[in-house]
């Protein structure tokens, strides 16, 4: 297959297809609501042999998804902002069910204020879910992570929830170019579903999601930590896996001139591309050592492969597309916390940015860079906030 | 048990229903008339724990240790056979 002129969503949707998942549950939401609606067509076209169920609400898809990848199916959704919130009752029983179903989510501010715009108020709010989040910075990245993402839920050592995040608008309704993989490559590569104790075993009835006491609800949230811990091995993997079928070489966390750099940013999803220009600007016309690095996987959180990058640095800027109001961004007490493991701890600096879709230029970021070597910044900036 | 061999996502064997005994829980026991019943089976197929007993196509009585007494059987009874009483 050639190369393709495609937005996000339609990319999503076309890995989808490519997969042909058993059954397939959602609601349209903006800026979700492409990858569904290509999706149906497919269905409806008998592309692919996908079970499609209508329902009437996030909170419907996500239980119906849930049961299907329970019952053995496997099992894909997708979402945004106010339908992810709307799903919140079922995402931490999803995974402590250990059901490995795919949603993507396309990042979209939380309202209130309402707004349909692009942060990652969504996925941060989900981010205690329990499930694998892995982020994309471009239309090509997030048709590989909807071929990735199966791979890795439903390894025997993982069985957890994934959610593929890409940025609303910015990725899921920009058109980029993009390079797919043949159908057949795709179909070997993500394999036959194989689920754990399957509720539609018959010959071996099984009971999933009962009620656990005290004596086993701690040891069933620490078994799940154990599988986000054994995940790093699996996501590498997959990684590895992938490079051989398509060239196209991922990281837990990605690089860019980090090597040499003083100061380094640390940014999710598509602002890695802003930031790569910015650091590029910067060292180039003025000589500043900058670089810029991003965790691909939010969750499990990869403390140890940050600090060491980070160690020794001068400081750290943690860019977040989120803001816990009256505290920090999200990533930052992360990526805080990842900096106590380095021999010279950096500073951190944390700068809130692009919050409900506001624009945030090349230009914007490089001054981000300076104002951390000027010695201006604080420990919480606003970058863009019209005070 | 052994939390090592506990299963991922609480899934467990089926049939541990049957082990554990909710007839515990009942402050209203049915009983049955048997002058009055016609075996109809109409609470054999609305009693939720499975405790009505039959045996040669004749009801004959609950199985007290699941039952929680709670009082379907003889609410749906069309012959009113079935009364709750206080044990």
């Amino acid at each position: 297959m050639g190369d393709l002129a495609i937005n996000g969503d339609s990319a999503v949707a076309l890995a989808w297809k490519q997969i042909d998942p058993d059954v397939c549950a959602a609601y349209p939401i903006t800026p979700q609501t492409i990858i569904v609606e290509k999706f149906s067509d497919y269905v409806a076209d008998g592309d692919v042999g996908t079970e499609f169920v209508c329902v009437e609400s996030e909170h419907s898809a996500l239980t119906v998804c849930t049961g299907s990848c329970s019952a053995g199916a496997r099992t894909f959704t997708a979402t945004s902002s106010q339908g992810l919130a709307y799903m919140w009752e079922m995402l931490p029983i999803t995974s402590a069910m250990r059901v490995p179903l795919v949603m993507a989510v396309a990042n979209r501010a939380i309202s209130g204020p309402i707004n349909i715009n692009n942060d990652h108020g969504d996925v941060m709010s989900a981010r205690d879910c329990g499930w694998i989040q892995i982020f994309a910075e471009n239309v090509q990245e997030a048709y590989d992570n909807a071929i990735i993402a199966p791979r890795i839920a439903e390894h025997p050592d993982v069985q957890l929830p994934i959610m593929t995040n890409l940025d609303g608008f910015i990725l899921t309704h920009a058109i980029e170019r993009m390079t797919p993989l043949d159908d057949a490559v795709v179909k070997k590569f993500v394999g036959e579903f194989k689920p754990f104790k399957p509720l539609l075993d018959y010959k071996n009835p099984v009971s999933h999601g009962l009620m656990d006491g005290p004596d086993f609800y701690y040891e069933h949230k620490y078994q799940m930590v154990q599988a986000m811990e054994k995940s790093f091995a699996v996501i590498e993997q997959v990684f590895a896996d992938f490079k051989k079928i398509s060239g196209r070489e991922y990281h837990i966390v990605e690089q860019y001139r980090c090597d040499d750099a003083e100061y380094v940013a640390v940014v999710l999803g598509s602002s890695y591309g802003t930031m790569k220009a910015a650091v590029d600007e910067l060292r180039e016309k003025k000589g500043l050592k900058v670089g810029v690095c991003m965790p691909r996987i939010f969750r499990p959180w990869p403390a140890e492969q940050l600090a060491k990058i980070l160690d020794g640095k001068k400081a750290v800027i943690v860019m977040d597309k989120h803001l816990s109001v009256g505290a920090y961004g999200p990533m930052y007490p992360e990526v805080a916390a990842a900096l106590i493991k380095c021999k010279k701890v950096p500073a951190a600096y944390n700068y809130i940015y692009g919050l409900g879709g506001k624009d945030t230029k090349v230009s914007g970021f490089e001054g981000v860079f300076e104002d951390v070597i000027a010695g201006k910044a604080k420990t919480v900036n606003y970058l863009g906030v019209d005070e | 048990m052994n939390h090592k061999d506990m299963i991922i996502g609480s899934r467990v064997n089926g049939g541990t229903a049957a082990q554990f005994e909710t007839g515990d829980w009942r402050s209203l026991t049915p009983i049955v008339d048997r002058e009055t019943c016609i075996d109809c089976m109409t609470c054999w197929m609305y009693c939720p724990d499975d405790c009505i007993i039959f045996e040669n196509n004749k009801m004959v009585g609950f199985k007290l240790t699941h039952c929680k007494g709670c009082g379907i059987c003889a609410k749906m009874c069309p012959k009113d056979a079935i009364t709750m009483s206080e044990e």
